[in-house]
């Protein structure tokens, strides 16, 4: 099981995936988006999502967990 | 006559734009969101209007909102600084149907430029050289394939509607063309609904070097030499500087008066950057146009002595220039560092409360600046906060000047990019004006990381 976390505070600009969903290392999950930047987060192992832990428009911390991907 | 601005931005720009027309004894109207009501610029401006919440769109690109308020606070004229509606054909259209002037060139200009397919064109056109690649978009990762074998590796794969260094990917061989086509074609289209890709040949070892313009609407048009902007990070300038430390006087020459020919040729009016990559043998090429006034601007008046945003004021207000080419000469050395709220490894961005803010002074360094002490950084809008500009009689001087300024800049609250910028402005490549664009990868981080297994690493 992966935590997929926020690298950078900012608000959930896009989501991607859905919950279910197969994903492949490096693919995109949610797209941040702070001060001008998108910051586009991937997972980092093949897997199925889990949860999503975040909607469209929320704001998160930086560490704070995004998603939950079950290999 | 001018008699009244409005300025439709904020930040730096907004104050740095309400000090010139202070001079000028032209009043300002800012404009400013809900995230911004503590800001620096609401308070210097003659008048300050709230217009709606953090959100950009709501705010600062909603165009009709902002003509409203110049209307009913009767500007003569709107000043949209750098970013936001700046280059937006639209609205400099509207803002001439509505009597009022725009602070840069037509409109029809301004949608020229912002294309990066029909500028490539018109500077062709126009004699400018451009890099060699495709003129349109590339339809499939095959037929890229194919046009790769004309142009040669490595190559620059970019999406048409790209920004921010997104959907673009250096690429050096059949197999990682294929992949990367798709893969960037698949992210611009999430990120901008377009997915169009195109192709252009990689400049080993290119510096960012482009050329300040001015031009009336008299037919007038001057250059105010060049600056240096190499040094960048995910593809936004970091350290400025003029003159450049690389290219020669014919050179400097040469681009200038190309610079101008293409500002005739395409009836440019008023402040404009034309942005070139200059290889290793000083051959350059044009990269874009930005039809507004830049954040780097300032290095520019230091050697100049010229107040770029009064030369905009005049030229909107229909006056030919006060200068002509022979008049102008470079008169020393000015260097700009922004400074970013940001890590200053991942240089991902870091908002939140500033608690200290002090800024460096001394002779030849000069501040423009958005936040201060006990402020709040919101995660609305760029991460720059500051900009530290400095002059010498000569580089040297300039670089001496900018180590003593770095090292009385003090943020506390936020992470910033102060560490990266003492750390460049102490590398001896820095120092030898050994400034491509590739000087962040190539010597500040593997800097960086090796000071952090020293753990003489300090944020």
């Amino acid at each position: 099981m992966e935590e997929v976390k926020a690298t950078m505070a900012g608000n959930v600009w896009k989501i991607v995936v859905k919950e279910g969903e197969q994903v492949e290392e490096d693919q995109d999950i949610v797209i941040l988006e702070s001060m001008k930047m998108e910051i586009p987060i991937a997972a980092e192992e093949d897997g199925t999502v889990k949860e999503l832990k975040v909607t469209e428009g929320d704001f998160v911390n930086e560490g704070d967990v995004i998603a939950i991907i079950e290999s | 006559m001018i008699r009244r601005v409005l300025i439709a931005n904020r930040g730096e720009i907004a104050a740095r734009i309400i000090r010139t027309c202070k001079k000028l004894n032209v009043e300002t109207v800012a404009v400013y969101s809900e995230a911004d009501q503590q800001a620096p610029f609401v308070s210097m401006a003659d008048q300050a209007y709230l217009i709606g919440p953090p959100k950009v769109n709501e705010s600062y690109l909603n165009i009709e909102k902002i003509i409203e308020v110049a209307k009913e606070r009767e500007a003569d004229a709107i000043h949209p600084g750098y970013g936001f509606l700046s280059e937006n054909g639209q609205f400099a259209t509207r803002c001439r149907e509505e009597g009022l002037i725009f602070i840069g060139p037509s409109s029809e200009v301004m949608k020229i430029m912002g294309s990066k397919i029909a500028a490539r064109k018109a500077m062709q056109e126009a004699g400018v050289p451009v890099v060699p690649g495709t003129d349109g978009a590339v339809a499939s990762a095959e037929e890229a394939v194919e046009i790769a074998q004309s142009i040669g590796y490595p190559i620059m794969l970019k999406a048409s509607a790209g920004g921010g260094g997104i959907g673009m990917q250096v690429v050096r061989d059949d197999k990682e063309l294929k992949k990367a086509f798709s893969a960037n074609s698949r992210r611009a289209e999430t990120f901008f609904g377009d997915g169009a890709m195109f192709m252009e040949k990689k400049i080993e070892h290119a510096r960012h070097v482009e050329i300040q313009l001015l031009a009336d609407e008299h037919g007038n048009a001057v250059h105010l030499f060049e600056r240096e902007c190499s040094i960048q990070r995910r593809n936004q300038k970091v350290i400025e500087e003029a003159p450049s430390p690389f290219i020669s006087k014919q050179t400097r020459n040469k681009m200038g008066e190309t610079a101008i020919k293409a500002a005739r040729q395409i009836g440019y009016t008023n402040a404009g950057t034309i942005e070139f990559l200059v290889d290793e043998e000083e051959q350059f090429y044009f990269l874009e146009m930005n039809t507004r006034i830049q954040v780097e601007h300032p290095v520019t008046e230091e050697i100049t002595g010229l107040d770029i945003v009064k030369e905009q004021l005049n030229i909107a207000d229909g006056r030919a220039l006060s200068i002509v080419q022979d008049e102008l000469v470079i008169d020393g050395h000015a260097i700009e560092a922004r400074i970013y709220a940001e890590d200053p490894v991942t240089f991902f961005p870091s908002p939140g409360h500033i608690s200290v803010f002090d800024v460096p002074d001394g002779p030849k360094v000069r501040n423009e600046i958005a936040v201060r002490s006990n402020y709040d950084v919101t995660p609305f809008y760029d991460p720059m906060i500051g900009k530290l500009v400095v002059k010498g009689a000569d580089r040297k001087q300039a670089i001496a000047r900018l180590k003593e300024a770095l090292s009385n800049y003090h943020v506390e609250g936020i992470k910033t990019n102060i560490p990266m910028l003492r750390i460049i402005a102490d590398n001896e490549h820095f120092q030898a004006g050994n400034t491509t664009t590739a000087f962040v990868e190539q010597y500040y981080l593997p800097e960086v990381t090796q000071k952090k297994e020293e753990k003489s690493w300090k944020k």
